[in-house]
């Protein structure tokens, strides 16, 4: 049986669908069955940054009202076996969503993939009730601003009143490391202080993630860069690893209290 | 006769006026009577000055008709006036609302932006109050936390509330009617500080919590019932 990750953020814009595609990336570069579902009824766009817009023939409304099989509906991706997608409607009207029709079809990819990644619209109105009705577990996605903060607060609110196997987990997006320094960004200490949960990653602001999403190749394949090591410390982390942050400098003592945030002992 | 040894009104003259004392264990009517001679009796004339009274109704429960009667009796003429009506007994709903505004209720969590939690009597949150939460209550608002949202002390109007915090950098303290707010320029906040409505400054102040121990006596609520009525 599968697990349900939703990935949410409540503000627009932050970095949910860029962190579901490469988290789901990462997965299935470490040969895990991946299904990605994209919630944005009428915004779709994790098709494009995964690059499959072009393969889409059925989407999730007619899935749920049975215009096809949830099988015909799914996309495969061009450079896995096991990496879908289950792209949003552009035009349907988003009522069609339901809780009921998103469990019953988490339900069934749970039968075929270990993973299954739920792209969660902005907002806290029906479409991310809809996205976090059948998620195990939750990562909030926030970037080291106060607004952003404030709303993943709000949505760490609302996710705590869900029955989720475990607390959510934070993905902190966009670092600039000499704004966080000169303190014209909250820091990653900050950010913790309000939200009180767990870090999952932290994943600088990098141009190498913007051009990937623009190839339709998420950053997550390249080999090297700060972005994509980033988010594949976080899939090792979904899998249960110990990673320690990534260093955003070379300061010392950086790592020591990093180390901190995910409880471990140094 | 048994009747007339046991005397149903005492009445005691102090500095301050009057006290009367009725016996509970007759009925009402016969005290009311008996009360309707005796003030009759004492009634300063026109010449002299209004006396205050203060009853005490010993075991006795008076009910709302009961307690206008007796009012009516005193007052008549216009020669007295009452100080206060003391009764030993209290109904038993009167004293869960009692009992329910002054416990300290406990919680553990983190209030977090767009929450609310609200509790009738003392909140004790072991727990932060983020930017954009809200903590009530009638009573205290003690946090063993982050204050980083809105705290209201006294919502019924209590303006002997106060808050107290860990850590406070508020966006809003309120007490009662009263409201304070952060300034615009961003602030640090202080470490185990308390708000508290200054009645000569007409306002919320910050200060230490060292401040309540001669600020705020009675922080327990029940007793400052029992003391004031
Ligand atoms: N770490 C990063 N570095 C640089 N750019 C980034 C990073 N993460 C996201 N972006 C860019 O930010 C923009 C918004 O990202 P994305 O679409 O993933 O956000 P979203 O939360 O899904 O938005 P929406 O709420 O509209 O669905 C995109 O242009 C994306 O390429
Ligand atoms: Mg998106």
């Amino acid at each position: 049986m599968g697990e349900a990750i939703v990935i949410t953020s409540g503000k627009g814009g932050v970095g949910k669908t860029t962190t579901t595609a490469n988290i789901g990336t990462a997965l299935a570069l470490m040969e895990k069955k991946v299904c990605l579902i994209d919630t944005d009824i009428g915004l779709r766009n994790l098709d494009v940054v995964m690059g499959l817009e072009n393969r889409i023939i059925y989407d999730i409304v007619d899935v749920i009202e049975e215009r096809c099989k949830l099988k015909q509906a799914l996309i495969k991706d061009k450079r896995f076996d096991y990496l879908s997608v289950l792209p949003a409607a552009q035009t349907s009207d988003k009522s069609s969503v339901t809780t009921e029709g998103m469990l019953r079809i988490i339900t069934e990819l749970k039968q075929e993939y270990d993973y299954i990644i739920i792209d969660c619209p902005a907002g806290i109105e029906q479409g991310f009730q809809n996205a976090i009705a059948g998620a195990d577990k939750a990562i909030v996605v926030t970037t080291p601003e106060k607004s952003s903060v404030r709303d993943a607060d709000r949505i760490i609110g609302l996710l705590e009143k869900e029955d989720m196997v475990e607390p959510p987990r934070l993905v902190i997006n966009r670092i600039r490391n000499h704004m966080m320094k000169s303190g014209d960004m909250l820091d990653i200490d900050d950010v913790l202080q309000i939200l009180s949960v767990d870090l999952i990653g932290i994943v600088i602001d990098d141009e190498e993630v913007i051009k990937a999403s623009n190839k339709g190749e998420p950053v997550a394949f390249k080999p090297n860069t700060k972005a994509s090591i980033a988010y594949r410390n976080i899939a090792r982390r979904i899998l249960g690893e110990t990673v320690p942050l990534q260093n955003l400098d070379t300061e010392k003592g950086m790592m020591q209290k990093v180390k901190k945030f995910f409880g471990m002992r140094v | 006769m048994v009747q007339e040894k046991k005397q149903l009104i005492t009445m005691k003259g102090t500095k301050d006026g009057l006290t009367l004392f009725i016996e509970d264990s007759c009925s009402f009517e016969q005290a009311i009577q008996e009360l309707g001679r005796k003030m009759k009796e004492s009634r300063p004339t026109q010449h002299e000055p209004i006396v205050s009274v203060r009853v005490k109704l010993g075991h006795r429960y008076l009910n709302d008709e009961q307690l206008e009667r007796l009012k009516q009796t005193i007052c008549e003429e216009n020669r007295f006036t009452i100080h206060s009506i003391e009764s030993d007994v209290v109904l038993r709903e009167e004293a869960r609302l009692w009992q329910a505004n002054s416990e300290i209720k406990a919680m553990n969590r983190i209030v977090r932006s767009g929450q609310i939690l609200h509790v009738t009597g003392d909140l004790l949150l072991i727990g932060d109050v983020n930017p954009g939460g809200k903590v009530t209550a009638t009573g205290n608002i003690y946090i063993l936390g982050n204050l980083r949202g809105i705290a209201h002390a006294g919502v019924d109007g209590d303006i002997k509330a106060f808050i107290a915090a860990s850590f406070m950098n508020p966006s809003q303290l309120r007490i009662a009617d009263y409201i304070s707010r952060a300034p615009d320029y961003e602030s640090d906040g202080v470490y185990m500080e308390c708000g508290l409505v200054d009645e000569e400054k007409d306002k919320i102040i910050i200060d230490r919590l060292q401040v309540l121990s001669h600020k705020r006596k009675e922080i327990n609520r029940f007793e400052r019932r029992m003391q004031n009525g």
